[in-house]
């Protein structure tokens, strides 16, 4: 899979801003930022009311996710264009939910809103008016998404990513350098994992490093790229990015986000924590 | 405590302002002589390692919560590039302004 495949430039979508069957998806958890401007002709996705359950703590289920992408006018057949702030976590995690369902047609803009607002391109306040659709969802892959029991048996026998910032690797933070450090659970990591911050896979303009700069990254950081492997953050955006980077940039086949991560690890009874920095090498 | 990633709104210091135990580093984007609005401010340790990013608001505004260290806070915008150090020994609030040119 080349880099083409998967990611598009902000001068590709600029030049495909109208192009029949390219739909662009702005996704965010901060739903202020699609209000203040967003790419021409691009629909809204909220991470938080639309991708994820409002009661369980899941992701919508399959006729969920068909009803979504049949009101925001998504056909099974568009090439689906996301992008979003933060680098692109949310947009990042939102191309793996969709591959999750089956949804192949699907890239990043890379470097996301970032790049596109540090080129100076232009943001509209006009919401499209795209007609509804009936998009039909496969069953869930299972072979992206790594859940608790998975985790805990993987510990010393598959690669764990854990690509939160040091801070958070070590236990001196529990959250983001951005967000208050209110919380009730342990700091600390699961025990093997080794710290690769998802900051090491961007550059600064927020595009994603080359296949070749990732192998050097990752070979450095000690993954045995011979090994299944599994990516956590604190709560699955930021190790999407990375499962992004691994998977469709580096191409290797068995890699599996665990969307639970941390906010659910360093709440479980009785699994093993580390703290400190030296991590699984 | 919060069940997203995304950073909460960037708000300007007030002087004075309790911060109980947290580190903030905060201040103010500019350009020229006036607040700069919508750049986007990192925070790198002192090896250069990046720890967080946020938007500044549209008054040039921004912070963070980090862990105490020297720091450096990098912003980048369509109109240039600027940096600022500030040491954030301990809790408290560190302010800094980063000029953009």
């Amino acid at each position: 899979m080349s880099r083409e495949d998967v990611l598009v430039t902000t001068q590709w979508a600029e030049e495909n801003l109208s192009t029949p069957g390219v739909v662009f998806a702005e996704v965010d958890e901060d739903t202020t930022a699609y209000e203040g401007g967003h790419i021409p002709g691009a629909v809204r996705i909220d991470w938080k009311t639309e991708l994820q359950d409002q009661v369980r703590r899941d992701f919508v289920d399959k006729a969920g996710f068909e009803k979504l992408l049949s009101a925001k006018g998504i056909g099974n057949d568009d090439l689906v264009i996301l992008y979003g702030g933060n680098n692109n976590w949310f947009a990042a995690y939102a191309y793996w939910y969709f591959k999750l369902y089956g949804h192949d047609k699907v890239k990043l803009i890379d470097g996301g809103r970032k790049k596109w607002e540090l080129d100076g391109r232009d943001l509209v306040k006009e919401v499209p008016d795209r007609p509804a659709t009936n998009y039909t969802a496969s069953d869930q892959d299972l072979s992206l998404r790594a859940f608790r029991d998975e985790v805990v048996d993987a510990i010393s026998t598959k690669n764990l990513v854990d690509v939160r910032s040091p801070d958070e690797f070590s236990g001196k933070l529990v959250a983001p350098a951005h967000l208050p450090q209110e919380s009730a659970q342990r700091g600390g990591h699961i025990p093997s994992a080794l710290n690769v911050p998802w900051a090491k896979t961007a550059n600064e303009d927020g595009t994603f490093k080359t296949a070749d700069e990732l192998k050097e990254l990752y070979e450095e950081a000690g993954l045995d790229t011979g090994k299944a492997t599994i990516a956590y953050c604190r709560i699955g955006e930021r190790s999407s990015h990375t499962w992004f980077a691994l998977h469709e940039l580096m191409g290797l086949k068995d890699v599996k986000n665990y969307d639970g991560s941390w906010t659910e690890y360093g709440s479980l009874v009785g699994v093993p924590v580390e703290t400190g920095s030296n991590g699984g090498k | 405590m919060s069940d997203g990633c995304g950073a909460p709104e960037q708000t300007a210091v007030v002087t004075g302002e309790d911060t109980g135990d947290q580190v903030v580093v905060a201040g103010t984007v500019t350009g020229g002589e006036s607040p700069l609005g919508g750049a986007y401010v990192r925070l790198l340790n002192g090896d250069d390692e990046f720890a967080g990013e946020v938007q500044a608001s549209p008054e040039g505004d921004f912070r963070f919560y980090a862990a105490p260290g020297a720091w450096k806070v990098r912003a980048l915008h369509r109109n240039g590039n600027g940096e600022a150090t500030v040491d954030a020994a301990g809790p408290g609030l560190h302010q800094v302004t980063i000029a953009v040119s």
